[in-house]
């Protein structure tokens, strides 16, 4: 497992909101190493800074201070175009909210990271009806998202996210609006996602249920990593 | 790309129809009075043009009153009868002189009766402002001389007091005169100033005098130079005559004026010219509103649409990207408007050009042009939100509800 260089690394990376008296640390020197095929769970107490590492390993945000080297590239010394075209070719997200594109078909919305990667109507449209049969969805595609269930919209927001076949999958809180019959079928997804496609995933997760599907746990407090364990699931 | 933007931004469009429409009304005005106004000038210019062609360029006027500025004038003592007889004796190049007096009268036959202008003034009248007979004859010189009780009625008179029937030998009464119908004018129509040139009756000069008017001035000369001639030639030994006979001393201005056609034709064309810069001025202050309500609609959209944003920074949209996408729902926005207006336009304009008699001509470079402006009005007023757009941070977008 540490044979390989890893896939991303974090080192003694800060992130502070505001300055002088009103300055939050939300970040404060957080080190971690991901390699290739890795499933993390990261947990944690509610403003621990979870989402602030996610931002950054995402390429959304800039650390305030320390280096983010996604596959050997120092992310901080990048442009804003160069970290969207980051994301655009080798990153996907799923949001807790789903974030889906409103009076927008579910085709369409698996269709999107696709338009902006360039491929062509006919191509796009054969890539989207696949990645929404992975997740289960034939005979959905032309469905709006205010026409579908909690569940169903996520599992669009993944189709979404695994359509361009990226190589590490961001989760923030996936199951956060969901019950727990929809919060396994979606992560059993991320699982399969994960050993077949070998698609590198980190998700954010507030329960014990769902992280024990990962590889490994990270635990934030305070801006700092806490524990870092793996579970017996990659062997 | 910008065929997918296109699709998204007829589908944005079509999705806030009503406010889509509400935003383009500044700009459809804008374009349709455009290009309703170049079509009636032009039309309008052009039709002026040709009257005055028609009437021949060899017509001058005088009137009388100072000069004080355009349209003005003084009062000054009216011409007489001499005068014109001078002119016909004194001014070479010469072919008709037309002294005149008119007034307005009702002109009663029987139980008819219609309200129109007589004119009094020689035979001359007739040859100087190109006016065919159509049935009859004019007065004689001996029936002008002698200001015999005749007259010669326009088109519109005939139509109104004799219906379909002949009006020659009636006798139609106007206020203390009865006289009778010798001779009817051939139609001409509408002038291009809107005024009916068939409603009119021409009696003799002396008989208006005595019987109408009860005095012998004459208000305007109609003279038209000799083929050939020198209309300015012949405009400066007019203004010399009548200054000497009206007793004007060397340094004083005139208080008469000469006009020749052209003169009058460069009036009407410039004053037409000055109405459709005039009108165009404000077709481009609703253009600027227009432009306005667009980058606020387009504020708003953004606002509202601020989580897409995000969503699509997310997932790889470049800023160019996001502001190419808005840029062109705005022009899609500004130049739809456009050619609405250029549709309404062209069916305004036709219907208006029918209703005031004026050719209606059709102006494909005024079109372009609009067309052109509304769509740059687009990209000049959606820059602002376009940018506002682009710039957005995904991780605040995204979290904006
Ligand atoms: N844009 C911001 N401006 C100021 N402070 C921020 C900002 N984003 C996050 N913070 C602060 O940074 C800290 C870490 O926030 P973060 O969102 O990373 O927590 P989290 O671990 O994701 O919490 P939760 O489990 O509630 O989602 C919090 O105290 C939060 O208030
Ligand atoms: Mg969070």
């Amino acid at each position: 497992m540490s044979a390989a260089k890893p896939l991303l690394e974090l080192r003694a990376v800060r992130k502070t909101y505001g300055s002088g008296e009103a300055a939050m640390h939300a970040l404060r020197g957080v080190s971690l190493q991901i390699e290739q095929g890795d499933f993390v769970a990261v947990m944690g107490p509610s403003g621990s800074g979870k989402s602030t590492c996610m931002n950054i390993l995402g390429c959304m945000d800039q650390p305030t201070a320390g280096q983010y080297l996604f596959e050997d590239v120092d992310v901080g010394a990048l442009t804003r175009d160069q970290r969207t075209l980051l994301r655009r070719h080798y990153l996907g997200f799923i949001f807790q909210g789903f974030n889906l594109l409103n009076r927008t078909s579910a085709l369409e919305n698996v269709e999107l990271p696709l338009i902006y990667r360039g491929v062509g109507a006919g191509e796009r449209r054969a890539a989207a009806k696949r990645a929404l049969e992975t997740v289960g969805l034939t005979g959905w595609e032309h469905h709006m998202p205010n026409e579908l269930s909690g569940g169903q919209q996520q599992r669009v927001a993944i189709a979404r996210a695994i359509v361009t076949q990226p190589l590490l999958l961001l989760a923030d809180e996936p199951t956060g609006n969901l019950d727990s019959q929809r919060s396994r079928e979606v992560m059993d997804l991320l699982t399969e996602f994960n050993r077949k496609d070998g698609i590198t995933v980190v998700m954010v997760t507030h329960e014990a249920d769902m992280a024990a599907y990962a590889k490994r746990i990270v635990h934030f407090r305070d801006g700092l990593i806490e524990t870092d364990r793996a579970t017996g699931n990659g062997s | 790309m910008i065929g997918v933007a296109l699709k998204l931004a007829f589908r944005e469009l079509q999705r806030n129809l009503m406010r889509s429409i509400l935003t383009m009304l500044g700009i459809i005005i804008g374009v349709a009075a455009v290009i309703v106004l170049v079509t009636l000038g032009s039309g309008a210019t052009q039709q002026v043009t040709q009257q005055i062609a028609s009437l021949g360029s060899n017509l001058l006027m005088i009137t009388g009153g100072k000069r004080m500025g355009p349209g003005q004038s003084a009062s000054a003592p009216a011409f007489q009868l001499a005068d014109a007889e001078a002119i016909i004796r004194e001014v070479p190049e010469i072919q008709g002189v037309a002294p005149q007096a008119s007034a307005s009268s009702t002109a009663i036959v029987a139980d008819q009766n219609w309200g129109s202008t007589v004119t009094g003034s020689t035979a001359d009248f007739f040859t100087v402002n190109n006016r065919q007979i159509a049935e009859g004859r004019v007065f004689t010189a001996s029936e002008a001389r002698a200001g015999a009780a005749v007259c010669v009625i326009g088109e519109t008179v005939r139509e109104k007091l004799f219906g379909r029937q002949s009006p020659l030998e009636a006798r139609i009464r106007l206020q203390k005169l009865s006289c009778e119908v010798i001779g009817l004018l051939a139609a001409k129509g509408q002038s291009s100033m809107g005024t009916d040139q068939d409603d009119l009756v021409v009696v003799p000069l002396r008989t208006f005098q005595r019987r109408i008017a009860g005095n012998n001035d004459v208000g305007m000369i109609q003279v038209s130079a000799g083929d050939g001639a020198d209309t300015e030639t012949v405009r400066l030994a007019l203004q010399r005559l009548l200054r000497a006979r009206r007793h004007i001393s060397a340094g004083e201005d005139d208080n008469f004026n000469v006009m020749d056609m052209k003169e009058i034709a460069n009036m009407l064309s410039g004053t037409t010219r000055m109405m459709t810069g005039l009108l165009s001025a404000v077709a481009a202050v609703s253009l600027l509103v227009g432009g306005i309500g667009i980058m606020n609609i387009m504020l708003v959209s953004v606002t509202e649409r601020t989580r897409e944003i995000g969503i699509r920074l997310a997932i790889g949209a470049l800023e160019r990207e996001i502001m190419l996408q808005f840029l062109v729902e705005a022009v899609v926005l500004s130049s739809t408007g456009g050619l609405i207006g250029i549709v309404l336009a062209l069916a305004a304009s036709k219907l208006l050009a029918a209703l005031l008699s004026v050719p209606w001509i059709l102006h494909l470079p005024v079109m372009a042009e609009a067309f052109a402006f509304s769509a740059a009005v687009g990209i000049i007023f959606g820059y602002v939100p376009a940018r506002k757009a682009a710039r957005m941070d995904p991780i605040e977008a995204l979290r904006h509800e």
